[in-house]
């Protein structure tokens, strides 16, 4: 574990990251704390600029609403849905990889079909299809999510599972009499997980980013702030109130930012071969 | 090269069929009357309507029949029709097509071509200040959200300062014709292609690095230096040809998702394309235009992987000449 | 004045590394159309030797004192310009991995062409002439086809001709030869060998040729140096080094090769009830090609093997890399499913079974692995790894972790590596592990295949030797894979021939050896290298009583 942090504190842009992404989970758990009133509620008068009025660090929106609360409220939405969306599609992708690539010959052939389908489809239309035709709610949005961004999931633990399957180490435990679904779980992938852990943390960092466009399209739950939705709103007053589009845009960056940085710190910590050598 | 090419075709035939059945079951598994779902819930029919639609499509019939009129139809390039615009779904996508066309083939030259550049100098200058600044700019990009990035940049570029025109398609009214509309229409795309282009520039500067690197390391570069080869001579002619294979590879995967971007970047510039299209058709509900856009895209993507699977045979004589 | 010569140079290993200089004080030289073998094991040195002449060493490692002298100039001192032009036209090199030593989206034929544009020799249509005489020369057959083919197109042992050809094309005073046959099969291997010394004896050209294997040594050198952990212990004309070495590392080395003597098996009874029964056994590949009109490319790795191992006797099966013979083993253990045949072990057929059934005699037939690196899961711990089996069969936890001890004692290795991971051991210390492993189950029959192959040639004397004592004890029954006939000779009661899935020759060792009835055999055995030291080793201790 010493030598894991070693060698990922060697990248300085992933402690950096850690840092970032630190600071917008405290953001996350502190919201109801700091903001106990909804983020939809008026609280003074409509376009007040950042840094006029005390209280108000950030001003309000075309609607009056505390512009501070909604991005403090938006990150619970973006953490949520990036984590939960990614576990659910490691979940439909995992099996599916593992199962295509230990098997091979037909279960391969028709599992790879599959998610060579779900991966031609524009996955980003493919969400919007899903969202527009179930009404949006954080459930489905976080399923049409998952549902667009299992298929790499299942293509990297194939790859990988091909390329465990024949390792000698598996073949001895075929010949020790265990089953083939122990083999999996035990042997194949424990050895799988570092890229599979790596591209996990991307994938929240792409799930935020598709969440946030989804919003922005107004296929968001309209019950749930997000930064998405912020964007989306302030689009029409572009000309006269820029900072309400500026704002919530700049904490997507730094999160989904974070989120790539630490995945490149883990990448170097986790598969020493393609170490970088840059610092 | 020819097996391989008409097998990549069959494929995409079978594709195709997969999407309009898939079209076909999300229709009846939206909550409510499939009926009301392909009129357009926001009751822009009435009664009598959703009655005659009912007959029309047959939703009395068996559920293989429906399907089967379904796919037939759509085989026919019957897209259904749009109650919302009273007017047939594909006209409607034939209409816009030409301008997404535009813009994505433009995002996607612009992408590839600037990213493949970015990323072979940021290799060849690994751990130099210039290999920082090339790879932190594509970091950047690469979590920067679209949609965000256009407007940004319509607010500075056209708002701000001025100097190009920050929506649509052609100057309304002014009615040039030739080398002047040609013109015209170009100065609007710049903005719309370069900010869809920006995050795939990002990805195909970053897999090009990668690559670079990763093959600098194999053992027939070492042959090649061994051989007396300048390293110039060695990065483009042995290092560059083969750390294009997964970037071409990439390409075609990536397809999907600049074709899916255009819904945000039409959106945000008033382009009047598909995406804009389907913008359009979510705020109205109107399902049918939806899942019309939906199969034209994946159609445009579909043939945006015909062309990488083309280049990978050209790159790569494993393929042109093994099948 | 040599050609060339090495004074004093050392190289400096990046910090961290596990010794501070990779090469130390290393001095010799050589001659015009002499040849030099640099002789190691893995570790010692000898290819960063090489790398630090062509000026290629790997990032991070630089030399640290010493000198190169090429025709009175220092390399060291050379610009990379100078290095360039020098490289290839003077001094040229070839490799261990022919598969990964082209560029594979290029043809032969430019790959070779290029030479002579780099070094700005010819013009355009000459170097085309030129490039099909050098690949006459090196023996690739059909050149005017060849040279537009690309490499995937070539076998191993094509490609490396095609490497030497293009080290050959501006005609170097030296070729530096990094284990260039060493990842062929032994006959390929044997007509490099000869082709490398007839284009040094046409040429006059000055080899420096780098290996492990001291047969292979015995049949090329001129003279030899012997390197160990980064230094020279032992220099000298290839007969003294070889007949009369002075250093214990360089003996011991010798004294580790396995040479082609077999021991007067044991007779078995015939009529008493094989241990395993193969009949008519037949594995064919089908591989679908990517596009749904592409014919399937079938391979029949096995056909129609037959025989019958009777108990305590050991069967070898050798042959090329493509012969069939691990297929054939991976048969019997049933990881692969043959489609034709049988396989009885103790009077039952696992050929067809599956599930339960197979499961159920699953254990009586085990395997010991090749790569000591791939066949331990890097995440287990040994203990993990010896009773996983055990558990599978029912045993409960405690007996299975006796159990495990008593075998890891048994392999010579302390029960207290229970609890450590397989990254903490070496080579044979984990291909210890694997046969512990394989005896687990307490099978009827063990399969091993290329179980030595791996391993450097004084891990692999003492693992045979662990082998042998455990056939004694415990009255193993054996199937030994192996491509090399020496370590089969010294290790097996009879022997099977395979060549492209058939079994072309059976019988006991030593006349299969001794009196070879098919011609493929007979190559086999005239490929094998060092026979000469071998005939001159016997000859040495006739004249020493």
């Amino acid at each position: 574990m010493r030598g894991f942090w070693r060698r990922y504190s060697r990248n300085r842009g992933a402690v950096i990251g850690l840092f970032i992404l630190l600071a917008v989970i405290i953001c996350a758990a502190a919201a109801p704390f700091l903001f106990p009133r909804s983020p939809w509620s008026m609280v003074q008068r409509p376009f007040l600029p950042p840094f006029t009025v005390d209280g108000l660090m950030l001003g309000t929106d075309a609607l009056g609403r505390d512009v501070l609360s909604g991005l403090f409220h938006g990150a619970r939405v973006s953490l949520l849905v990036g984590l939960v969306s990614t576990v659910v599609a490691l979940s439909i992708g995992i099996p599916i990889g593992a199962l295509a690539g230990y098997y091979g010959g037909l279960v391969d052939d028709g599992l790879m079909r599959f998610t060579e389908f779900f991966q031609t489809i524009p996955s980003f239309a493919l969400a919007i299809v899903l969202l527009a035709i179930f009404q949006p709610s954080l459930g489905y949005i976080i399923l049409a999510i998952a549902i667009v961004s299992w298929p790499p999931v299942a293509r990297l633990v194939r790859g990988e599972v091909l390329s465990l399957r024949h390792r000698e180490f598996v073949e001895a435990a075929t010949l020790s009499g265990q089953s083939n679904l122990r083999i999996i779980i035990w042997q194949v992938l424990p050895n799988a997980l570092p890229p599979i852990i790596v591209l996990a943390s991307l994938m929240v960092a792409t799930a935020i980013l598709l969440e946030s466009s989804l919003s922005f399209l107004g296929l968001g739950d309209p019950n749930v702030m997000s930064w998405g939705y912020m964007i989306g709103a302030a689009r029409t007053v572009l000309r006269t109130a820029w900072w309400l589009s500026f704002i919530p845009g700049i904490a997507i960056v730094l999160t989904v930012l974070a989120l790539n940085l630490i995945g490149e710190g883990l990448n170097d910590a986790l598969n020493p071969r393609l170490r970088s050598r840059t610092p | 090269m020819f097996g391989f090419i008409a097998a990549r075709l069959v494929t995409a035939v079978f594709i195709l069929l997969g999407i309009v059945v898939l079209n076909f079951i999300l229709i009846h598994a939206a909550p409510g009357d499939p009926a009301a779902v392909m009129a357009g819930e926001a009751g822009a029919a009435d009664e009598k309507f959703l009655a005659d639609l009912r007959t029309q499509f047959g939703l009395d019939q068996p559920f293989t029949v429906q399907l089967w009129n379904y796919v037939s139809g759509v085989i026919q390039l019957d897209l259904g029709f749009s109650y919302r615009q009273q007017m047939p779904v594909a006209q409607l996508i034939w209409d816009r097509l030409p301008a997404t066309l535009l813009l994505t083939s433009t995002a996607f030259v612009i992408s590839i071509v600037i990213g493949v550049i970015a990323g072979v100098l940021a290799a060849q200058m690994q751990g130099t200040w210039w290999d920082t600044v090339i790879s932190t700019v594509a970091l950047l990009f690469y979590a920067t959200p679209l949609f965000w990035v256009a407007l940004m940049a319509s607010l500075v570029f056209s708002v701000f300062l001025g100097w190009l025109p920050g929506f649509g398609y052609e100057t309304i009214g002014a009615n040039y014709t030739g080398l002047a509309r040609v013109l015209d229409i170009g100065t609007h795309l710049i903005l719309p292609a370069s900010t869809l282009g920006l995050f795939f520039t990002a990805i195909y500067m970053r897999m090009t690095r990668a690559s670079m690197l990763e093959v600098s390391r194999l053992d027939f570069v070492k042959t090649a230096r061994a051989k007396g080869l300048r390293s110039s001579v060695i990065q483009r002619r042995h290092i560059l040809r083969n750390a294009l294979l997964p970037v071409i590879t990439l390409a075609g995967l990536q397809a999907g998702q600049i074709v899916g971007g255009a819904v945000l970047t039409e959106t945000v510039f008033a382009w009047p394309g598909i995406g804009r299209l389907m913008f359009e058709a979510i705020n109205q509900r109107d399902y049918n235009v939806i899942l019309g856009v939906f199969f034209i895209s994946a159609a445009m993507v579909l043939l945006f992987n015909l062309i990488t699977d083309l280049l990978y045979g050209v790159v790569d004589p494993r393929i042109r000449l093994t099948s | 004045m040599s050609l060339l010569s090495f004074e004093n140079l050392s190289i400096a290993l990046p910090t961290g590394a596990d010794r501070p200089l990779a090469v130390e004080n290393v001095s010799f030289t050589l001659d015009a159309g002499e040849i030099l073998c640099i002789v190691g094991e893995s570790g010692s040195g000898k290819s960063m030797s090489a790398n630090a002449l062509m000026g290629l060493l790997p990032e991070g490692v630089t030399p640290a004192s010493g000198r190169i002298l090429f025709e009175d100039r220092n390399l060291l001192d050379l610009s990379e310009r100078e290095m360039m032009s020098l490289r290839g036209r003077e001094i040229s090199m070839i490799f261990q991995e022919p598969l990964s030593a082209l560029n594979p989206l290029m043809r032969i034929g430019d790959q070779i062409v290029e030479v002579f544009e780099t070094h700005g020799r010819l013009t355009p249509p000459e170097r085309r002439k030129r490039a099909l005489e050098l690949m006459h020369e090196v023996g690739l057959p059909d050149p005017d086809a060849t040279i537009r083919a690309y490499p995937f197109q070539l076998s191993g042992g094509q490609r490396q001709r095609v490497v030497i050809a293009m080290a050959l094309a501006l005609e170097p005073k030296v070729l530096v030869a990094d284990e260039p046959t060493t990842a062929l099969d032994v006959t390929t291997q044997a007509q490099i060998l000869a082709l490398i010394d007839t284009l040094r004896r046409e040429r006059g050209m000055a080899v420096l040729f780098i290996t492990h294997d001291f047969s292979v040594v015995a049949d090329i050198a001129d003279r030899v140096i012997v390197m160990q952990s980064g230094e020279v212990v032992e220099a000298g004309t290839a007969d003294k080094v070889l007949l009369d070495p002075t250093h214990a590392y360089t003996r011991a080395l010798l004294d580790a090769i396995p040479r082609l003597s077999f021991h007067d098996s044991v007779p078995h009874d015939d009529e008493a009830a094989p241990i395993l029964r193969v009949q008519d056994l037949s594995m064919t590949f089908r591989t679908r090609t990517s596009g749904i009109f592409a014919k399937p490319r079938v391979v029949k790795a096995v056909q129609n093997a037959s025989f019958q191992l009777q108990k305590g006797e050991t069967i070898g099966i050798v042959g090329e890399s493509g012969s069939g013979k691990s297929t054939l083993g991976r048969c019997l253990v049933r990881l692969l499913t043959p489609q034709n045949g049988t396989v009885e072990i103790g009077g039952k057929d696992i050929a067809k079974i599956n599930g339960d059934a197979l499961h159920q005699h699953r254990r009586r037939i085990q395997m010991i692995f090749q790569d000591p690196y791939s066949s331990l899961n890097p995440r287990a711990r040994i203990g993990t790894i010896l009773t996983e089996g055990l558990i599978a069969y029912g045993s409960d936890k405690k007996a299975a972790r006796t159990r495990a001890q008593e075998l890891l004692t048994l392999v010579g290795l302390d029960p207290s590596a229970m609890t450590r991971f397989p990254h903490e051991f070496s080579g044979g210390q984990r291909q210890r592990v694997g046969i512990a492993r394989a005896l687990a189950l307490d099978p009827e029959v063990i399969i091993a295949d290329e179980a030595v192959s791996a391993l450097d040639v004084s891990i692999q004397a003492q693992v045979l030797d662990l082998l042998a004592e455990l056939k004694e004890r415990l009255d193993l029954s054996m199937i030994f894979i192996t491509h090399d006939l020496r370590v089969a000779a010294q290790v097996c009661d009879r022997i099977i021939v395979m060549q492209r899935g058939e079994m072309v020759e059976f019988g006991p060792c030593a006349q299969v050896l001794g009196d070879p009835q098919t011609a493929y055999t007979r190559s086999l055995l005239d490929a094998i290298p060092g026979k000469a030291h071998e005939r001159a080793l016997a000859a040495q201790r006739e004249a020493t009583p």
